[in-house]
């Protein structure tokens, strides 16, 4: 039902362009280059007692050159638009007008960066008394910024790239936290697949700096405190350290790359998702297990990029559904860049094909042994992403030829 | 007997159920009988104090309860009833286990003004700082919170109630949401993915800070007296679109799937068509392109040509640029048939639904369809010398309707439009 498995007579998909922005830093090389010496980019003291993986400061004018439009965003839509050129750029159509102008957008996004000024104000001041009826609307209407809405709301990140970027075909925005990301990365293959498209950006950006998401993930207490500690070290002390994290990928035909001479960093085979009720322990492992299979066969030498959060129960569910795959080297995504929730799945696909590239995994970081060394070079990785609540997505991403 | 295939060789794809609800009501047969009668849904705003507001009626949806409320809460419920109602109709599946994927147009979901009152109430002391609200967040005090406020919420709690297969997708193309759940549902049937989609849109946020957003873009009618006048699409004195509550499920299947199952066809998503504004965050841009673009598009998709098309459902939103915008882009793509072809805006009497409204005015259009017989654009008594359409105004007419554009544009450049038929072409 859900699986878009390259079926014969169907194009091949391949991914030729990345673009990230993470805690690590810019581009390719920047956050290969943490990746092999084992950086990760914590703070413990800005949010304490909660941990986020900051944005590594990035020049926004290279890819967002009018302040206007700077203005215009949050810094969640400013690092997904800059993602996203990165990822135009990485795919040498960048300024492209005739690629541009039809190129399928499907974007993974939360949104509502609020005001916490305007948010205390208003709390504190009924706090000391005032209650009049019209109170909150009379402060909202004075203090919210005419244009904060705009940089609130989910499909803007999208809007904003077409903007910015000059993209004039489609733009869908897919809500819905971790599986939005395997979500659009399906649909958007799908179409490809299918002859509906011939080549999308898919992504979504994210940024963990954030204490109002704070607050709506410590209604759950899925907020990681005090220490640090790698995603499947955290069983006795779970939760998600937010990222902050832009990942964008172009998706095209080999029929349309191959026209212009583009070369693929790797080729989406298939992307699946599902729902787990996740009423019963086991329900969640059931699920990943059921997408496992539906994946295309493997045959040639593999391993796991996993999201998993670090929150509870969920990190340990999967980690049960991995112990059965032990010969495949997971790598876990979490430890490295925190939860970049919507755009845990995007850079979960960019590190696959980042990886199949480069002819190498990246090195483990961990102390459980649930992730191990790998040999050689890895021509089929599959990307895990369960959310910490609901959704659960799979990907395989395959060296081509 | 008509071909399973359109002429493309994809699959028919076929409406056979249909659920709604807006401020005019719930459940289809009591919305159409309003909506034809010309009676307006836009009231006074009750839910909460209008005081301080520039605009104080809406489109709301208060004869559902919600408790605790929250605007999410209301969408949630909302897009339960009307997805009860469409399965009812289209006798599809068996309880709790529909066979197709879930498509979900919701507005964006954050934490709201209720709890976060909550939240600083429970701070306990009259200064305070918001890491004082995030360190009395945890606990498990507001789990519920967490799962409320959660984007993916609605559409986990739909899929589980009604047994929806897969990932089920939530969307945001801001006013053309509806619309674009139901392209999505269209092209899982298209690829052949699925047999069966259900496509639900809603929304359900007539709150303050809602309110307050829209006003400070300057997007809101402020005719406040009487609140039934204050939707004037396509009049010279409008003044902005009135926002409003309310949800559409559809039932798509296949053609070749709803015959063999032997239910009721309503009509034909023929075609479907989106195309994306790079202009400005909330304008268009000034030459229509896109628009236009996305309407050839959507005639290209079904097949058909401006001549084969004999009723337009407006956006018609009744903001100042919309209406002139729509009237000349669909100059642009229907030639002289612009001024032929009868259009109305259903916003004139149910307000705007937002992220509902595609899909809201898919189902109207489809009861049109049905019916034969155009629901009127009431508060025409004044229109605009500019726009030439042949306005349904203010009374309901009877019409040989048999394929309808309906068209859809958002903030962020969000452009969609679908033709539904009578009949597959």
């Amino acid at each position: 039902m859900t699986e878009t498995a390259s079926k014969p007579g169907q194009t091949e998909v391949w991914i030729t362009g990345i673009g990230l922005a993470t805690s690590l830093g810019e581009g390719l090389d920047a956050n290969w280059a943490a990746l092999q010496e084992k950086r990760i980019n914590v703070d413990e003291k800005g949010f304490a007692p909660y941990i986020v993986h900051p944005l590594m400061p990035v020049s926004f004018d290279s890819q967002i050159p009018k302040k206007g439009d700077q203005r215009q965003m949050e810094a969640w839509q400013r690092i997904g638009t800059y993602a996203a050129g990165l990822a135009l750029d990485s795919a040498g159509i960048k300024g492209n007008k005739d690629i541009l102008s039809k190129i399928d957008m499907v974007v993974a996004a939360g949104g509502g960066e609020r005001d916490l000024n305007v948010d205390t104000g208003v709390l504190t001041a009924e706090a000391k008394g005032a209650n009049a009826p019209g109170f909150l609307n009379e402060r909202l209407m004075s203090d919210l910024r005419p244009t904060l809405f705009l940089a609130q709301l989910s499909n803007l990140l999208a809007g904003n790239i077409a903007i910015v970027h000059g993209l004039g075909g489609t733009s869908r925005t897919f809500m819905g936290e971790e599986v939005a990301g395997a979500d659009a990365a399906r649909i958007a293959l799908a179409r490809i697949a299918s002859g509906e498209s011939d080549i999308a950006l898919v992504g979504g950006s994210h940024n963990g700096e954030r204490k109002d998401l704070m607050v709506l993930y410590e209604f759950g207490d899925f907020n990681l405190k005090d220490k640090f500690a790698p995603v499947w070290a955290r069983k006795d002390h779970a939760g998600f350290a937010l990222g902050s994290a832009g990942a964008f990928l172009v998706l095209e035909s080999k029929a349309h790359a191959e026209a212009r001479g583009a070369k693929p960093f790797a080729k989406l085979s298939s992307v699946v998702a599902d729902l787990a009720r996740r009423k019963q322990p086991g329900d969640m492992a059931a699920t990943l297990e059921k997408l496992w299979g539906q994946l295309p066969k493997r045959e040639g030498k593999g391993a796991i990029i996993s999201g998993a959060t670090g929150a509870e129960p969920a990190t340990s569910e999967e980690r049960g559904f991995l112990k059965g795959h032990a010969d495949f080297p997971v790598r876990s995504t979490g430890t490295m860049f925190g939860h970049t929730m919507e755009t845990q799945f995007p850079l979960g696909l960019a590190l696959a094909a980042l990886s199949i590239s480069r002819g190498a995994l990246f090195p483990p970081n961990d102390s459980t042994g649930t992730e191990i060394e790998m040999q050689g070079a890895p021509t089929q990785i599959v990307v895990v992403g369960a959310g910490h609540w609901r959704g659960e997505g799979m990907a395989l991403v395959e060296a081509v030829g | 007997m008509t071909a399973p295939r359109d002429k493309f060789g994809r699959p028919v794809v076929v409406v056979t159920g249909m659920g709604i609800m807006t401020s005019l009501g719930a459940g289809k047969a009591d919305n159409w009988a309003k909506l034809v009668a010309g009676e307006s849904g836009i009231r006074t705003i009750t839910r909460f104090p209008v005081e301080g507001l520039k605009t104080t009626m809406a489109g709301t949806v208060d004869f559902v309860s919600v408790d605790p409320f929250s605007s999410t809460g209301l969408s949630e419920r909302m897009a339960e009833i009307v997805t009860q109602e469409a399965l009812e109709q289209a006798g599809i599946g068996a309880k709790a286990d529909f066979p197709g994927p879930l498509f979900l147009a919701v507005a964006p979901v954050e934490v709201e003004w209720p709890q976060r009152r909550e939240l600083g109430r429970a701070v306990g002391a009259p200064d305070f700082t918001y890491d004082d609200l995030l360190r009395i967040s945890g606990g498990g005090k507001y789990s519920a919170y967490h799962h409320r406020f959660m984007f993916g919420s609605v559409a986990a709690h739909l899929a589980e109630t009604f047994g929806t297969k897969g990932s089920p997708i939530s969307l945001s193309t801001a006013c053309a949401s509806g619309a674009t759940s139901i392209q999505l549902g269209v092209e899982a049937i298209r690829r052949g993915e699925t047999d069966a989609a259900l496509c639900v849109a809603t929304d359900g946020t007539v709150n303050p800070e809602a309110l307050v957003r829209f006003s400070l873009l300057s997007a809101l009618s402020t005719q406040n007296d009487p609140p039934q006048a204050a939707s004037r699409p396509f009049s010279k004195n409008r003044d902005g679109f009135v926002m409003a509550e309310g949800a559409g499920a559809l039932v798509l299947e296949s053609y070749e799937a709803a015959v063999a199952r032997g239910a009721k066809i309503l009509g034909v998503i023929a075609g479907c068509g989106e195309l994306t504004d790079s202009f400005h965050r909330t304008r268009s841009s000034p030459d229509g392109k896109p628009i236009i673009g996305c309407m050839n598009k959507t005639l290209a998709d079904a097949g058909m040509t401006p001549d084969q098309i004999d009723h337009i459902n407006a956006h018609g939103t009744a903001t100042p640029e919309n209406d002139k915008m729509e009237f000349n882009t669909t100059s642009a793509v229907f030639g002289d048939l612009a001024q032929k072809i009868p259009v109305t805006s259903n916003k004139s009497m149910v307000g705007h639904t937002i992220s509902a409204a595609g899909a809201v005015e898919a189902i109207f259009s489809l009861l049109t369809l049905e019916h034969q017989r155009i629901p009127p654009t009431i508060n025409y008594d004044n229109p605009d010398p500019t726009i030439l359409f042949d306005v349904v105004g203010n009374k309901a007419r009877d019409a040989r309707v048999t394929a309808v554009m309906s068209n859809s544009f958002g903030f962020g450049g969000q452009n969609a439009s679908l033709i539904l038929t009578r009949e597959p072409a």
